[in-house]
């Protein structure tokens, strides 16, 4: 009898543990969503997405976010330019060309560099990149190309993990069905192997441009944080992620309101492209 | 006369021995069966003959394989191009996830074929010949892998056709099939040969009856009886592969 | 396209790959190690010596007690999602989405959360309970994910073998499953350690940046990668905050050593 109770019991406990995590994103939501909503009603949808001009401290302060969210996207898109390409063709080495005992060290290697903090980065590239990129571009040589290379750089092993695992869960009769009609290795794994791992690896650069968008701390070093519209890919940028970490520190009232507004609008973006991700994930388990 | 000559061939996989002192005439425009119990070499061989088995780590091969007169494994052999002239159907059908047409074509734009026209008719070509035109003329942008099993079947076969072999090799290819997708592919190996040399393993007794003018018998990595096929299934040389035939084993 | 000209592409993209992984290694080292020195180590932080040993510490009692609430909930719900639901459950579903979600939000997300719910809705201040608990939220999915995917990983028959010796589902979970899933677990377990490690945006506003080690559970602090941030930021003490980066990256390190090692051993145990 005893043990059959604490059986119950016990069932009703992992329930509960495993209810945490629905309650988390509840709170997470309705915080997220009361704290900025009623400042972005207030001073105006329209206003607050499309205005130009961040300037909290002005009078009247104006609180326009869009050089933001231009400055996000173009940031992301450079990331991917970047990033993808070489990532989805080091997973294409390491799933189909590297030597077994390599493997054996760069498999570790990947795991590390997505280990490694964003603060790390961050200072590396505000040490190294920012200095030759002030002897390249002139100014400062925080600005979006810095940030677009070292957001390249950070996506590598998000965009590597998962574009390998899926280019290994193609069928191996794929493989050895093109070889036998006397097609070379590189040609079957262009040509068959990576088409047949496509949607996997569109996966891994949503996640991939999931991390670009989200990233914050290593973006704040080196971006140069200007509010404005970028001219150039050489002017400083300021993103959705580091207008929050910039200014919250001494934030008050309204200002405070709209950075929390930012951190919605981030949200969202990363919403939708996590709904992306979960639809391309469904369509596949279900094909 | 012989289209492949095995040379006294032994095989390696790593410290396993596969194939011992195999010696095989494979006879032009004729189809030569593989028989035996699993794990005999059946399908080493086969996958010797086109060089199939050098995607295999640590497998190593001793004496000669000629096709047409020429050793296939001498070092400036092209592999490319002897697969081309060597096709190959496998156990299992495995169709590219990608349309029937591409499935066909691929072989094909593999070889350097770019012309539109000509690749349409390649593919025409190739489904008729492999008897499935006719069911699928119409879905030719169908994905591959929507269609039955047989059929899936018959679209390998087509997309080993289209690069114009001279050799078929066929590894099982009925084993995972019903007995009517079995029937038609049958039929169409029979109608092949007229074109190709057709070289096919087989678990099937009575396929490998009913199909092939020569059967090769494995056992334990030897050859143990080869020639006709009617002779060797009314009046077996050897005691083993009586027993293999009768069905006393394997 | 040639098969000379992929094989070289392919080539490239791994080399940049990767030598920019070491290059960051190296470059962090060879800057950070000779400032390693008896003055950044001493025990209390001064403006003088911008010692890291009071982050140090900060950054275990942070570890510490999020992977004390975080390793239960994150290991119970997956004994729930494996071991107890049943396929295609609507609660499933959601907690399945919720833990997808929670995985996809950027850490400034968590900040600002849990600077609203935990620092000034539950008025904790910044403070090391504020930091722990948006920690714990944070790295759930990752103890929950790999938990799911060491529990799948063991062989039906173990389990059946235990209840069919009469063993009730608590006993063959506790006693049968979990120790064969256990590498697998753990080595979750210590990839959510090393996101806390180097988590810098979400303990910001949360656990705050105070230089001193914190006095209690509810006392500001600061851990490494925040100290580092810090550093970094004011721009003036750039041989600590290489020497700091060394730290945190040799933390990594172990980390991420211990993590394989425990997967390697966990894919021996269940073939």
């Amino acid at each position: 009898m005893k043990a059959k109770r604490l059986e119950g019991v016990m069932q009703g406990v992992f329930l509960f543990s495993a209810l945490i995590s629905v309650l988390s994103i509840i709170l997470i939501i309705i915080f997220m969503f009361a704290g900025g909503v009623p400042f972005m009603m207030e001073y105006g949808i329209v206003d607050f997405l499309f205005g130009d001009r961040w300037s909290p401290s002005n009078t009247p302060s104006s609180f326009g976010i869009l050089p933001m969210i231009l400055g996000s996207i173009f940031v992301t898109i450079g990331a991917v330019v970047i990033g993808v390409p070489i990532g989805i063709l080091t997973a294409v080495f390491m799933a189909e060309f590297c030597p077994p005992k390599l493997y054996k060290i760069l498999k570790p290697a990947t795991n590390l560099m997505a280990a490694i903090p964003s603060i790390v980065y961050g200072f590396f590239a505000l040490q190294l990149i920012v200095p030759i990129m002030r002897n390249f571009s002139g100014g400062t040589g925080m600005n979006m190309l810095t940030a677009m290379i070292l957001l390249g750089i950070m996506i590598l092993p998000t965009v590597i993990g998962l574009s390998e695992s899926s280019l290994r869960s193609v069928p191996r009769s794929y493989y050895t069905g093109s070889m036998a009609l006397g097609a070379t290795h590189e040609r079957t794994v262009m040509k068959v192997i990576m088409p047949a791992a496509k949607s996997g690896i569109i996966s891994s650069v949503i996640l991939g441009v999931g991390r670009a968008i989200g990233e914050t701390m290593a973006v704040v070093l080196i971006a140069g944080n200007q509010p404005i519209i970028p001219q150039s890919i050489t002017s400083g940028v300021r993103t959705l992620t580091t207008n929050i970490v910039l200014e919250m520190a001494y934030a008050a009232g309204e200002h405070r309101e709209a950075l929390i507004a930012t951190g919605v609008v981030l949200f969202v973006f990363i919403l939708m492209i996590n709904g992306l991700f979960m639809m391309i994930k469904r369509k596949e388990s279900k094909a | 006369m012989s289209k492949i000559s095995i040379k006294d061939m032994n095989l390696w996989y790593g410290d396993f021995q596969a194939l011992h002192g195999v010696s095989l005439e494979i006879p032009q425009n004729e189809i030569t069966a593989f028989i035996g119990p699993s794990g005999c070499g059946k399908s080493t061989l086969i996958k010797s003959l086109n060089r199939m088995n050098d995607l295999v780590e640590g497998c190593r091969i001793e004496g000669d394989i000629l096709l047409d007169g020429k050793d296939i494994y001498k070092s400036n052999t092209n592999v490319n191009t002897l697969r081309k002239d060597v096709g190959m159907v496998f156990q299992q059908p495995n169709p590219f996830p990608m349309s029937i047409y591409n499935n066909i074509a691929y072989g094909p734009r593999t070889h350097g074929v770019k012309d539109k026209k000509e690749l349409d008719e390649i593919v025409e070509k190739s489904l008729r010949d492999a008897a499935i035109w006719d069911e699928v003329k119409d879905d030719l942008n169908k994905n591959a892998l929507s269609i039955s099993g047989g059929q899936q079947q018959r679209i390998c076969i087509a997309r080993a056709l289209a690069v114009q072999p001279e050799v078929l090799l066929m590894d099982e290819p009925t084993s995972a099939l019903d007995p009517i997708s079995t029937a038609k592919i049958e039929e169409l190996v029979t109608e092949l040969k007229e074109k190709y040399t057709i070289v096919m393993v087989t678990h099937n007794m009575q396929q490998a009856s009913r199909v092939s003018d020569h059967t090769a018998f494995f056992f334990n990595g030897y050859i143990i009886e080869s020639g006709d096929t009617r002779k060797m299934f009314t009046n077996p040389k050897k005691k083993q592969t009586e027993d293999y035939i009768s069905g006393r084993f394997g | 396209m040639s098969s000379k000209l992929i094989r070289g592409c392919v080539y490239l993209s791994a080399a940049v790959t990767f030598a920019s992984l070491l290059f960051i290694l190296l470059y962090i080292f060879i800057n950070g190690l000779p400032h390693l020195n008896s003055d950044i180590l001493s025990w209390k932080f001064t403006t003088d010596n911008q010692s890291l040993i009071p982050s140090l510490i900060t950054t275990f009692i942070v570890l510490g007690l999020t992977l004390l609430i975080a390793t239960p909930i994150g290991v119970f719900t997956g004994f729930y999602l494996v071991e107890y639901a049943k396929r295609g459950n609507k609660v499933v579903e959601v907690i399945r989405m919720a833990t997808d979600t929670l995985a996809a939000i950027p850490s400034i997300v968590y900040g600002l959360f849990g600077m609203l719910f935990f620092v000034t809705f539950l008025g904790f201040q910044y403070s090391v309970a504020a930091g722990v608990l948006t920690s714990v939220i944070m790295v759930l999915p990752l103890i929950i994910r790999s938990t799911e995917e060491a529990l799948m990983a063991v062989n039906d028959s173990l389990r059946e073998a235990s209840f069919g010796l009469g063993a009730g589902k608590l006993r063959t979970i506790f006693r049968v499953v979990l120790p064969v899933a256990m590498p697998g677990i753990l080595s979750g377990v210590i990839l959510a350690s090393g996101r806390v490690i180097g988590e810098t945006a979400a303990l910001m506003y949360t656990l705050g940046t105070s230089s001193n080690l914190p006095s209690g559970l509810f006392s500001s602090g600061r851990t490494l990668a925040l100290h580092m941030y810090v550093l970094s930021n004011e721009g003036i003490h750039v041989n600590e905050s290489f020497a700091t980066g060394v730290v945190l990256i040799i933390f990594v390190l172990i980390v991420n050593g211990l993590s394989t090692f425990l997967s390697n051993k966990l894919a021996k145990g269940t073939k």
